[in-house]
């Protein structure tokens, strides 16, 4: 486990640079996760998704179906993808601080 | 009909596109091979070298020697990977446990899946595979190759890769095994840009199509296996590459019912070609086989005696539907009760063929155990055409990925869902009349569910009524 400074805060990273712990999550980790996934500028529609994943997460621990997030957002898949290149499990989950995702991947 | 792909192939050349020349290929003799000594002491894996099958282990040490011979500038990954992994081999056969860690997510920028992320959870003991994912690339239906393509992909996973295979994985991929994270966006590059490949299918997603041989080589194959496979890993790219689904969900393409790529039992929607006229029967190639002049299943059977053919003994008591028979030396089948179950046409592939009224038969549901019990596939399409562009194919296709994902749960595969909402439920939502061709026997129970609008007089009564015709 290898661990940042993110904004003056120490937050601890698994190998694949997900968050081991959700609740150390603030806005200025979306903005370090997002350079290393494709992401030049978190405009509006990625606040929009990542706050939905996030309160989503809050609400339900555990992070909401691809179509689920589609439907809530607005967004379609192939949006999130334009948002988020590496797409909703390794770039938007990753970026709203949720624990990796798991299972048959 | 010629195959005629969506576009043009690349044509790939060897010769221009290698990497290693062929002393580095060869670098290694006979000898130091034997005298070879990974750099752990592995018994127990060294006993797997002994006994006639080929050894992955004997096969993974001459890759590991090939590696420590090759100059640093030509290998960009960890040099000692194989050795690396025969050492945690190793000692997970003396511990009986994995050393993986669960999990991870890795993948490259456009695509939510094709790349299974994979961590040793003994990174310092062995450096070399404390990052070992594996990438998932879409073989080519029925997994023809050209050595010039199999050769290219090799020196590039050597370069960038452990130089470890596994051909094929079960889904159909040819699976590279043990990479960087750092690797994997120049891999993607080199499969794309240079093999002219993709990779394939991981996660909620669409997987790697795969199809049997087909017509490629094959007599029995009632429609263009390899064609449907391909049309459809093309046409449903953005499903293959973009988890968009509820859970995993395969195609598989049989042939013929002998099922060679198994997808009744390891596909959600499984196609099986059939035919629905008469089986041809060439009365003189009958003769032939019991005269003993054509030996019976292609000489199948030729390792024990089995004695002479005896057509009775062995294809007409055998037919399951009962609906052959002998008249002087004349085969007769009745094809109004045969179920197309291959076994005449496989025990006597010269005589008999399949009809010439092709198509496919759709199967839906197939899944392995977890969460509620192992299924084979349920006949949902007795029979349907299969001809370019499949229009009819996409269609159905469609409509139950519609279903399915609106109403599948989280992690539910297409075929528990079918046990959830009822047969019933879901012919009726994707537009299927139902046919007794779908079950194999009535329901024994009768808790039956009848539509409101069926039943006269509908739901809605007044006890009142009742009483006032039944004293309480």
């Amino acid at each position: 486990m290898a661990s940042v400074n993110i904004a003056g805060r120490e937050v601890e990273l698994d190998e694949d640079g997900f968050m081991v712990n959700p609740d150390d999550w603030t806005e200025d980790c979306a903005k370090y996760f997002a350079s290393g996934e494709g992401i030049n500028e978190l405009n509006d529609d990625h606040w929009k998704v990542i706050h939905y994943l996030r309160d989503y997460y809050k609400q339900f621990q555990i992070a909401p179906m691809i179509r689920k997030l589609c439907k809530e957002t607005g967004c379609s898949l192939k949006y999130i993808y334009e948002l988020f290149p590496s797409g909703p499990a390794k770039g938007s989950c990753k970026l709203a601080g949720l624990p990796k995702p798991t299972g048959c991947v | 009909m010629a195959f005629e792909p969506v576009r043009e192939m690349k044509k790939l050349n060897y010769e221009e596109l290698r990497i290693y020349s062929d002393a580095e290929l060869k670098n290694y003799t006979e000898e130091e091979l034997k005298s070879f000594k990974c750099k752990y002491e592995i018994p127990k894996l060294d006993e797997l070298e002994k006994g006639p099958w080929p050894s992955f282990v004997s096969d993974a040490k001459q890759e590991a020697l090939r590696r420590r011979k090759l100059s640093d500038d030509q290998i960009l990954t960890h040099r000692d990977a194989v050795e690396d992994l025969l050492g945690q081999l190793e000692l997970s056969f003396d511990e009986g446990e994995t050393h993986w860690k669960h999990g991870g997510i890795v993948g490259v920028f456009g695509y939510g899946g094709g790349v299974i992320g994979r961590y040793s959870d003994l990174a310092e003991k062995y450096p070399s595979i404390a990052m070992f994912h594996t990438i998932r690339v879409n073989q080519p239906a029925s997994k023809f190759y050209s050595t010039d393509f199999l050769k290219t992909i090799c020196d590039m996973w050597e370069y960038r890769g452990s130089g470890l295979m596994n051909l094929h994985g079960s889904t159909g991929d040819l699976v590279l095994l043990g990479t960087t994270t750092e690797q994997l966006e120049p891999i993607f590059y080199e499969l794309g840009h240079v093999l002219d490949t993709d990779i394939g299918g991981s996660g909620s997603n669409l997987r790697t199509p795969a199809c049997c041989i087909g017509k490629a080589r094959c007599e029995y194959a009632c429609y263009d296996t390899q064609a449907l496979c391909y049309e459809l890993t093309n046409y449903y790219q953005d499903e293959l590459h973009r988890p968009a689904f509820p859970y995993k969900f395969k195609f598989k393409f049989d042939g013929c019912p002998n099922g060679c790529v198994a997808s009744i039992a390891r596909s959600d929607m499984s196609f099986i070609g059939t035919w629905r006229d008469d089986i041809r029967i060439d009365q003189d190639a009958v003769k032939a086989y019991i005269a003993g002049d054509i030996v019976p299943n292609a000489g199948a059977h030729k390792g024990r005696d089995w004695g002479k053919f005896d057509i009775q003994k062995e294809v007409i008591d055998l037919c399951p539907s009962k609906c052959m028979s002998l008249e002087g030396d004349q085969l007769v089948i009745d094809n109004s009760e045969c179920v197309r179950c291959m076994h005449c046409i496989n025990t006597m592939p010269k005589a008999l063929k399949p009809g010439v009224d092709t198509g496919i038969s759709i199967l839906l549901g197939a899944k392995a155990p977890i969460l509620d019990g192992a299924q084979m596939a349920t006949l949902m399409i007795p029979f349907m055409k299969a001809e370019a562009p499949y229009d009819n194919i996409k269609e159905f296709v469609e409509k139950v990925w519609e279903f399915w994902m609106e109403e599948g749960k989280n992690r539910e595969r297409l075929g528990e869902l079918m046990q959830r909402v009822t047969l019933p439920k879901f012919i009726e939502t994707i537009g299927l009349p139902p046919a007794p061709q779908m079950v194999k026997a009535p329901r024994s129970n009768p808790y039956i569910f009848w539509k409101e609008e069926d039943v006269k007089g509908g739901w809605n009564r007044d006890i009142n009524d009742y009483r006032s015709r039944h004293k309480r």
